[in-house]
C-alpha cells in the first residue's frame, strides 16, 4: 500500500481516488498507518482505508480466500460510470507494480477523452501511437504498428 | 440503521449508479442477493464500509465516487511485508 501511497500525488493529477480494502479494523488500519506506514510516506497513507472484516466486499469483488481469511491482492479500475474497465487479482506473495496501473490509467483516460475512436496497442505509452477504430484500420495493423 | 456508522462492510445488492433494489410488496425480504459477476467492462458493485482516513474514522460509499475514477484495492493485511 506505501507504493501506491507514494505515487498518491501522480493519481491525484490523474483525477484518482484511491480506495485500499483488507480485512483488518479501522483500529488497525490506524496503528498501522500511524507506526509503520506514515514513517514510508510523509503524512501517512492519504486515501481511505476500508475495514472488510467479514470480507463481504472481498467475495463479490472475487478477491476473498476463504481458507486464509484475508481478501487477496486485487485492483479494479473504476471509471466514472461505474464500470470496472481494468481488474487485476494476485496472490499475496507477490506485490503490483504501481508504474503499470498508472499507465493503465492513462492509456484508458485517452480512450474514453476519444470517445473511444482510438484504442491503445500493446505496451502502449502515454504520447505514443493510438490505433484509430474504424474500417480502413482492418487488416492493416501492421503499417501503423509493430510488436 | 439509516446513515448509521456502518458497522460492517456490507455491499449493497447494486452495482454502482443502479437505484437499490425495492423492497417487495410481499413484505418477504427477497433474500437471493442477485449474483453480482465481477468482471472487466460490468458496473462495479456498489458498498457501503466503514474506513479509516487520515486520523478519522469514516464511511465509504463507492458509489459516492461516481464521476470519478476509482482505484480499489484490496491486499491481504496491514502489517505484512509486500
Amino acid at each position: 500500500m506505501s507504493a501506491v501511497a507514494d505515487r498518491y500525488g501522480e493519481f491525484k493529477e490523474l483525477g484518482v481516488e484511491v480506495i485500499a480494502v483488507s480485512v483488518d479494523s479501522m483500529f488497525v488500519h490506524k496503528v498501522w498507518d500511524e507506526e509503520e506506514l506514515s514513517k514510508m510516506v510523509d503524512g501517512g497513507i492519504p486515501f481511505p482505508m476500508v475495514a472488510d472484516g467479514a470480507g463481504n466486499l472481498g467475495r463479490v469483488y472475487g478477491v476473498y480466500d476463504e481458507n486464509a481469511g484475508v481478501d487477496i491482492r486485487g485492483r479494479f479500475l473504476i471509471d466514472p460510470d461505474g464500470v470496472i474497465q481494468a481488474m487485476e487479482v494476485l496472490t499475496p506473495p507477490v506485490g503490483r507494480s504501481v508504474e503499470e496501473t498508472i499507465r493503465q490509467v492513462k492509456a484508458f483516460q485517452h480512450v474514453r477523452a476519444t470517445g473511444g475512436a482510438e484504442a491503445c496497442p500493446s505496451g502502449w505509452q502515454p504520447g505514443g501511437a493510438t490505433l484509430k477504430v474504424g474500417p480502413d484500420l482492418v487488416g492493416k495493423v501492421w503499417k501503423v504498428w509493430k510488436p | 440503521m439509516g446513515d448509521a456508522p456502518a458497522g460492517c462492510a456490507r455491499p449493497t445488492g447494486t452495482v454502482v449508479g443502479e437505484a437499490p433494489p425495492e423492497t417487495t410488496a410481499k413484505g418477504t425480504e427477497s433474500k437471493e442477493e442477485k449474483r453480482m459477476s465481477v468482471r472487466a467492462g460490468g458496473k462495479a458493485p456498489d458498498f457501503k464500509a466503514p474506513a479509516y482516513h487520515k486520523g478519522q474514522f469514516t464511511t465509504v460509499k463507492l458509489s459516492d465516487y461516481l464521476g470519478k475514477w476509482v482505484l480499489l484495492c484490496f491486499y491481504p493485511g496491514d502489517f505484512t511485508f509486500v
